[in-house]
């Protein structure tokens, strides 16, 4: 700001005022004015009121006219001695106006956002995450019971190098519409197949982490042609046993205390799981619906607190490439459950790592799949 | 999701639930505001501060009743509508007016549940503004939830910010016993992420807005961003500090402030109402009584001097904790050096 030049703004009478009109003025350009000189009528939506000098100099100019309405801040009138010119003030008003449209749209400004959307897709809104670009098949991240693509905070970017890859909150989950149908894997793969389709996507790998990988199994056996290649992180649907205890728990605790004991559960090294943590699923599961939603869930999932769903059938029938990861010291789905698979399965069991090593364990985990997508690519 | 001011927020709180339960409805002085009369208006502005805008054209003036200027009749006809099947909530507008309807909440609608055998339910929420820093002067600036939570038998709410303030006054007009909601007025401008969704949050559990060694803070209301703001510039020096935001201070979280405590040793706590018998001697007290043995340091209080809220600015100023003072009290705790006596 020049410092012989004083801006007049509009100004801010009391908290509900965005914007105001110039009833009036009482001063004319010329005019000596003295700090509290009563200088302009200024009308708002509840009142009119005499804005007063905030300070003393001469009025130069009156940039908003009689009549005119305009958002608080806006510039309305000049203070500037008699020695500065008129191309400097000018100059000046110019200037400022530039930067207080630039800022006002600042806001607004349609920059492409690296960030989810909320999209229609049939019945059901779904906060969706597309990023990069690129030539590679596109790959798609389908996260667990009780999560969102949150969960892929730390392969989501790092993945997303020659391709796009596609996170997206399932129904019942996260920022998306808390209906989840039937609530079973089945309806899931189908609204991920919905989703896919919406996107024109016809062909994907499909990276699926616990309930999220028997969603990517049953995708893989409802829709073959649309699954590129498989990457299953502690799936669910390969044996029965599931620790209840967790899925329970996370369905009741509504305290930062008892959603940090029960996510203990999901990790090796509890000193991972802090109150933050807790303070977002807390965020999620007081969502009106949410836990009603996880109930349903639960129930045609886990029925008699086992898994009803046997997708073993998927793995030894399938045609696309499928990689297994999971952690040795996983406390929700034993690492038992990646025996006894066929050959053609490449395995990668992660010692000391608990339930989610797409974030115990990230690096590995992404080098991973990244050389496991490669390798598809170079043999298809 | 999408960045909401505190105002917004309340706004959508109140209309979610009102779209959720047809036995929600608003009462109070200008809550439509600005319609009819000799000119026919038929705009309504949504209260004094516009928090209720909109939700006149969008429920009609069987929900959303504009009352006459006198507190003891709609704060007693929404205690009465309360006890008789309907959720009303009754805004007071300054929470400095509470003088006029004090028998209406603190010894009928408070108390309804316990002189009835435990038979009524009485499911009113009162919306207030509240607190000083809008140059409104000594009968327009008061902190009083300290008032109310002397006062068995309500419910006590200060929301910090959009977020919370959002998903309190949810819970406020679920609850089935009356709920005092305290706004601050210089507030209702600041914005930050609030799902469009309804959510609730639960009352009596506090929340932790930073997360340090050295030193407690228990903060309120808009005390808390200031706390925020403290504790950010003293982890600059070295020193942390755990930031607590009880939400309510009835029902209070002692819990987590004693267990907050018995981890830093040393607490300040910062309340903007008159320094006596206020939240901060509460929290003082409950302390002293049950953390002796784990203080380091003497308590701390940031609080105003016991006096009206001055109008002069630079005196208002003056008058209000600031985060200056804040990291003040905050150093002097750290500063404190225990003497062994002979």
């Amino acid at each position: 700001m020049t410092p012989d030049i004083t801006p007049i703004t509009m100004p801010k009478f009391g908290l509900a005022m965005t914007e105001g009109k110039i009833a009036g003025w009482l001063v004319e350009p010329g005019t000596q004015v003295t700090t509290g000189e009563e200088l302009v009528d200024i009308e708002t939506s509840k009142i009119t009121n005499t804005f007063e000098s905030p300070v003393a100099g001469l009025l130069r100019r009156h940039v908003a006219a009689n009549g005119e309405m305009l958002p608080v801040g806006a510039l309305i009138g000049i203070v500037a001695d008699a020695a500065v010119s008129d191309a400097d003030i000018d100059a000046f008003v110019t200037r400022f106006q530039a930067d207080f449209a630039a800022a006002s749209d600042a806001p607004e400004g349609a920059e492409a956002a690296d960030e989810p959307v909320m999209m229609q897709v049939g019945d059901y809104s779904l906060r969706v995450h597309d990023r990069g670009v690129g030539d590679g098949t596109p790959l798609v991240l389908i996260h667990g019971f009780g999560g969102d693509l949150k969960n892929w905070m730390l392969n989501h970017a790092t993945l997303a190098h020659g391709r796009r890859v596609i996170a997206f909150d399932l129904p019942g989950h996260g920022g998306s519409s808390k209906d989840v149908g039937p609530g079973t894997l089945a309806f899931f793969a189908d609204v991920t197949a919905q989703l896919l389709a919406h996107l024109d996507l016809a062909r994907v790998h499909v990276m699926g982490h616990s309930l999220g990988g028997g969603i990517a199994l049953t995708l893989a056996r409802t829709q073959p042609a649309r699954v590129a290649s498989l990457t299953l992180i502690a799936p669910a649907g390969l044996g029965p046993q599931i620790n209840m205890d967790f899925i329970n728990g996370f369905i009741e605790a509504d305290r930062v205390r008892g959603v940090q004991d029960v996510l203990k559960y999901l990790v090796h090294d509890k000193s991972l799981i802090g109150r933050r943590m807790a303070d977002d699923v807390l965020r999620y599961k007081r969502l009106d619906g949410a836990e009603a939603a996880l109930r349903k869930v639960a129930q045609a999932c886990f029925p008699d607190g086992k898994q009803g769903d046997d997708l073993r059938p998927v793995l030894a029938e399938a045609d696309m490439p499928v990689t297994l990861i999971w952690g040795q010291a996983d406390e929700i789905l034993p690492v038992a459950q990646a025996e006894g698979l066929p050959g053609t399965v490449t395995r990668h069991i992660l010692p000391a790592i608990g339930h989610m090593p797409q974030l115990e364990s990230a690096p590995a985990v992404n080098e991973v799949v990244e050389a496991f997508i490669r390798h598809e690519v170079a043999t298809a | 999701m999408s960045k909401k001011s505190f105002r917004q927020a309340i706004n959508e709180a109140l209309r979610q639930e009102m779209r959720r339960d047809p036995t929600v409805i608003l009462m109070g002085e200008d809550v439509a505001g600005g319609r009819g009369g000799s000119a026919g208006t038929a705009d309504a502005w949504g209260g004094v501060l516009g928090v209720t805008k909109g939700l006149y054209e969008e429920f009609g003036e069987t929900r959303v009743l504009d009352t006459p200027i006198t507190e003891a009749s709609y704060i007693g006809a929404a205690a009465g509508a309360a006890v008789t099947g309907l959720r009303p909530v009754a805004e007071l507008m300054f929470v400095d007016f509470v003088g006029c309807c004090l028998d209406q909440i603190m010894n009928q609608a408070a108390k309804f549940r316990y002189m009835f055998g435990g038979k009524a339910r009485t499911p009113l929420v009162i919306r207030a503004m509240y607190g000083a820093g809008f140059n409104a002067a000594a009968q327009h600036s008061q902190a009083l939830y300290p008032l109310f939570t002397h006062i068995p038998g309500l419910k006590v709410v200060i929301p910090s910010s959009p977020y919370e303030a959002k998903g309190l006054l949810i819970s406020a007009i679920r609850d089935d016993d009356p709920v005092i909601f305290l706004e601050n007025k210089v507030m209702y401008d600041v914005e930050e992420e609030v799902p469009d969704e309804p959510y609730a949050i639960p009352f009596g559990e506090a929340n932790l807005t930073r997360e340090g060694d050295d030193v407690t803070i228990v903060a309120f209301g808009r005390m808390v961003g200031m706390a925020n703001e403290a504790a950010d510039r003293l982890a600059k020096k070295g020193i942390g500090c755990t930031v607590i935001d009880p939400r309510t201070t009835s029902p209070l979280d002692g819990e987590t402030i004693l267990e907050c405590v018995a981890d830093t040793g040393r607490l300040v706590i910062v309340d903007e109402s008159s320094p006596r018998c206020n939240m901060a001697t509460d929290i003082a007290a409950l302390v002293a009584e049950e953390a002796f043995d784990t203080l380091r340091a003497p308590i701390r209080r940031v609080v105003p001097p016991h006096t009206p809220v001055p109008f002069a600015t630079v005196l208002e100023t003056l008058y209000m904790p600031s985060v200056e003072k804040i990291e003040a009290a905050v150093t002097a705790t750290m500063n404190h050096r225990v003497t062994e006596k002979v």
